[in-house]
C-alpha cells in the first residue's frame, strides 16, 4: 500500500522539479518582501538588516500619521484613481461604441491601433513627450498655443494647481485605448440578431445603445470598476514620478503613496516612515482587493477573481 | 431610410475618433520632428511642428560619438533578450505542472502563484532585500532579476492556454509510448503552446525594454549599467538639478546633458522596437482578454 503510493508520487516528481525554479523566484522576489513588511515596526539598521534590527512598535506608523504628508498622499492617491476610474469607464465605453460603429473595418483597425499605441510607452518616454509641450522656455504650449490665445506663459513644472487636470488628461491619453479594448470585445460579443430585431421595430441608434449595449456591458462595467476600486491605493509610479519630472514645487498635487515611499527610501534617514507608508499601502490595499472581490462574487460569480 | 439614420451617428463617431487619433499621433510626430530639428532652431523657437531648419546632426552624433548612448542600447538589448528568454522558459515550466489536473497538491501550487497577484510587500522590503541580502546594487543582475523575471499573471495565462488547447489524449499517448516528462514538455507542450508563449514573451520583452525602475533603485554609481530608459531619466534629473541649484557641481552636470535634439533622438530610437512588436501585441488583444483569464 505505502509502496504503491510512493510509486505513484514518484511519477509526479518531474512535474514538481519543473515547478521549482519559478517557485524559488517567487519566494525570493515576492514572498520574502511580504515577510519583510515587518520592517515597518522596526528601527531599521543597515548593518543588521530587516530581521536583525530592533523592534520599535508602532513608532514609525505614529510618526507617519503625525505628518501632514499622510493625509496629502492618501488624498492624492484616491482622488487620482477615482478620476481615472470614472473617465476611463465613461470615455472607454464611448470610444468602444464609436469604434464598433465606424464606416468600415479598416478605419476601425486604424483607430484601435492609434489609441492603443501610447499605452506601450515607458513613463520616461511619456515624460519627454509631455516636456515637449510644457517646457517653460521651449515647450509648444508656452511658445505657440498660449500666445495665439493671447495668454501669458505658465511655468508648468512649478505651479501645483494645474497638475490634477494635466495628470488626468495625460493618463487618459495614455491608457484609454487599452481601457476601451475590453468594452470593444464585449460589444462584439453581442448577438447581432438583437440589433436586427431592434431595427425592424424602428429603434433609433440611441435606443439601441441604451437598450441593447448598456445592459450587456453592465456586468463588465461593474466588475472592472470594482476591481479598480480594489486597487485604489496603488498608483502608476511612472506617471507620478516621471511626468512631473520629480519637481519638488508641485508635490502637493503630484505626490502619491508610491512616490512618497520611494523618496523616503532614497533619503536613507527616512526608511522608517517610508516602510510605514508602504505597510499602510500593502495592508489597506490588500483588504480592498479582498472586499472588491467579495462584492463581485455576490452578483456575478464568473467575474470574481477567486 | 435605414442608411440615413445610421450615417448621422457614424459621422459623429468618426469625427470624434479622427480627432482623438490625431491627438494621439501628434505628440509622437512632435517627438520625431524635434529629433531632426537643428539644435539652434530648437533653442530659439522651441519645439515646433514646422521647424525652420532640419538637421540629422543628432543621429550622426549618436552613431559617431555616442559611446555612452550606444552602451545603454547594448544593455537594453542584452537584458531584454536574456530576460525574455528566461521569463518564457520559467513561465512555461511552471505553467505545465499547473495545467495537469491530476497533479497532487495542484490547488496549493496554484494558490502559491496566484497569491502574489493579490498581495505584495512593496518597494521598501524588496529594496532592502535585494541590496542587503543579495547585494545586487551596481551589478548587471540589478537590471535582470528584480520584478520582471517571472510574472504570476503570465504563468496563469499560459496555464489556462495549455489546459484548453492541448488535448489530454496527446499526453496519454506519449506516456504509453514511454516518453519522459521532459520529452513531452519539449515535443508537445512547447510546440503546441507556441502562440501563447510568443504573446507572453512579447509582454515580458516589453516590460524589460521599458523598465527604468530597476536602474533607478539599484544602479547608483556604475552608470555603465544604465539602459536607455535610465540614460533618458538621468538627463531629466541633470536638467532639474541645473534648474534648481547654483553650486560648483553645475558644470559637471551641464556637460553630461546632450542637446535637446539628441535627447529626442534617443527617445525616438527607444520607441522603434515597440513599433516592431506592436502587431503581435495587438493581434492578441483584439481577440484576447477573454482567453479565459487567470482563474483556476
Amino acid at each position: 500500500m505505502m509502496k504503491s503510493k510512493a510509486k505513484k508520487l514518484k511519477r509526479y516528481v518531474p512535474f514538481y522539479l519543473m515547478f521549482l525554479p519559478g517557485a524559488i523566484y517567487l519566494l525570493i522576489n515576492n514572498y520574502l518582501p511580504m515577510a519583510g513588511l515587518v520592517v515597518a515596526f522596526k528601527q531599521y539598521n543597515v548593518r543588521k538588516g530587516i530581521f536583525g534590527s530592533a523592534w520599535c512598535g508602532l513608532k514609525n506608523i505614529r510618526f507617519l500619521f503625525a505628518t501632514p504628508d499622510a493625509w496629502v498622499i492618501t488624498r492624492n492617491t484616491i482622488f487620482y484613481n477615482a478620476s481615472f476610474i470614472i473617465i476611463n469607464t465613461v470615455l472607454g465605453i464611448m470610444f468602444a461604441i464609436f469604434i464598433c460603429d465606424t464606416i468600415n473595418k479598416r478605419m476601425q483597425k486604424i483607430y484601435q491601433s492609434a489609441i492603443l499605441f501610447p499605452f506601450l510607452m515607458s513613463a520616461v518616454i511619456l515624460s519627454y513627450i509631455v516636456y515637449a509641450f510644457l517646457s517653460q522656455s521651449t515647450g509648444i504650449v508656452n511658445n505657440t498655443i498660449l500666445p495665439a490665445l493671447g495668454l501669458d506663459a505658465v511655468n508648468w513644472y512649478s505651479e501645483a494647481r494645474y497638475w490634477p487636470f494635466l495628470l488626468v488628461f495625460i493618463n487618459t491619453w495614455k491608457s484609454i485605448g487599452y481601457g476601451s479594448l475590453i468594452f470593444i470585445s464585449s460589444i462584439n460579443g453581442i448577438d447581432p440578431t438583437f440589433y436586427e430585431a431592434a431595427k425592424l421595430d424602428g429603434a433609433t441608434k440611441w435606443q439601441q445603445i441604451r437598450n441593447i449595449m448598456f445592459p450587456s456591458l453592465t456586468p463588465t462595467i461593474i466588475t472592472l470598476t470594482l476591481m479598480s476600486v480594489g486597487r485604489i491605493f496603488y498608483s502608476d509610479f511612472g506617471l507620478f514620478y516621471q511626468v512631473p519630472r520629480n519637481s519638488g514645487m508641485i508635490y502637493s498635487t503630484t505626490n502619491v503613496i508610491d512616490t512618497y515611499v520611494y523618496r523616503g527610501l532614497m533619503k536613507q534617514s527616512n526608511v522608517g516612515m517610508s516602510a510605514a507608508a508602504g505597510f499602510y499601502q500593502s495592508v489597506v490595499g490588500f483588504a480592498l482587493v479582498l472586499l472588491a472581490n467579495l462584492i463581485v462574487k455576490k452578483f456575478s460569480k464568473e467575474n470574481a477573481l477567486f | 431610410m435605414r442608411e440615413k439614420s445610421f450615417s448621422k451617428f457614424q459621422i459623429l463617431a468618426n469625427t470624434v475618433m479622427i480627432i482623438w487619433t490625431i491627438i494621439v499621433i501628434l505628440p509622437f510626430l512632435l517627438l520625431s520632428l524635434s529629433s531632426i530639428t537643428d539644435e539652434n532652431t530648437l533653442v530659439a523657437n522651441g519645439y515646433s511642428f514646422f521647424p525652420e531648419k532640419l538637421s540629422p546632426a543628432a543621429y550622426v552624433y549618436i552613431i559617431k560619438s555616442g559611446v555612452k548612448i550606444l552602451k545603454a542600447y547594448g544593455v537594453s538589448i542584452l537584458i531584454t533578450l536574456i530576460g525574455t528568454a528566461v521569463n518564457v522558459l520559467l513561465s512555461a515550466l511552471m505553467a505545465y505542472p499547473l495545467s495537469i489536473k491530476r497533479l497532487p497538491g495542484r490547488r496549493f501550487l496554484n494558490f502559491f502563484v496566484f497569491f502574489t497577484m493579490l498581495f505584495n510587500g512593496g518597494i521598501v522590503p524588496s529594496y532592502l532585500m535585494w541590496t542587503g541580502i543579495f547585494q545586487i546594487k551596481d551589478t548587471i543582475w540589478a537590471q535582470l532579476l528584480p520584478n520582471f523575471l517571472l510574472s504570476a499573471w503570465n504563468v496563469m495565462m499560459i496555464r489556462t492556454y495549455f489546459m484548453t488547447s492541448i488535448p489530454d489524449s496527446l499526453y496519454e499517448a506519449a506516456e504509453i509510448d514511454g516518453a519522459s516528462q521532459v520529452k513531452i514538455f519539449c515535443n508537445i507542450v512547447i510546440p503546441l503552446g507556441r502562440p501563447i508563449l510568443v504573446t507572453m514573451g512579447t509582454f515580458a520583452g516589453l516590460s524589460y525594454w521599458n523598465d527604468w525602475t530597476n536602474g533607478l533603485y539599484y544602479i547608483v554609481k556604475n552608470k555603465n549599467l544604465y539602459n536607455v530608459q535610465n540614460l533618458l531619466n538621468q538627463m531629466v534629473n541633470n536638467i532639474q538639478y541645473l534648474a534648481t541649484s547654483s553650486n560648483s557641481n553645475v558644470t559637471s552636470a551641464a556637460s553630461s546633458i546632450p542637446s535637446t535634439a539628441i535627447q529626442m533622438a534617443i527617445a525616438f530610437v527607444a520607441i522603434l522596437p515597440i513599433m516592431l512588436i506592436f502587431p503581435t501585441f495587438q493581434k492578441y488583444y483584439s481577440k484576447g482578454l477573454t482567453l479565459g483569464g487567470v482563474k483556476g
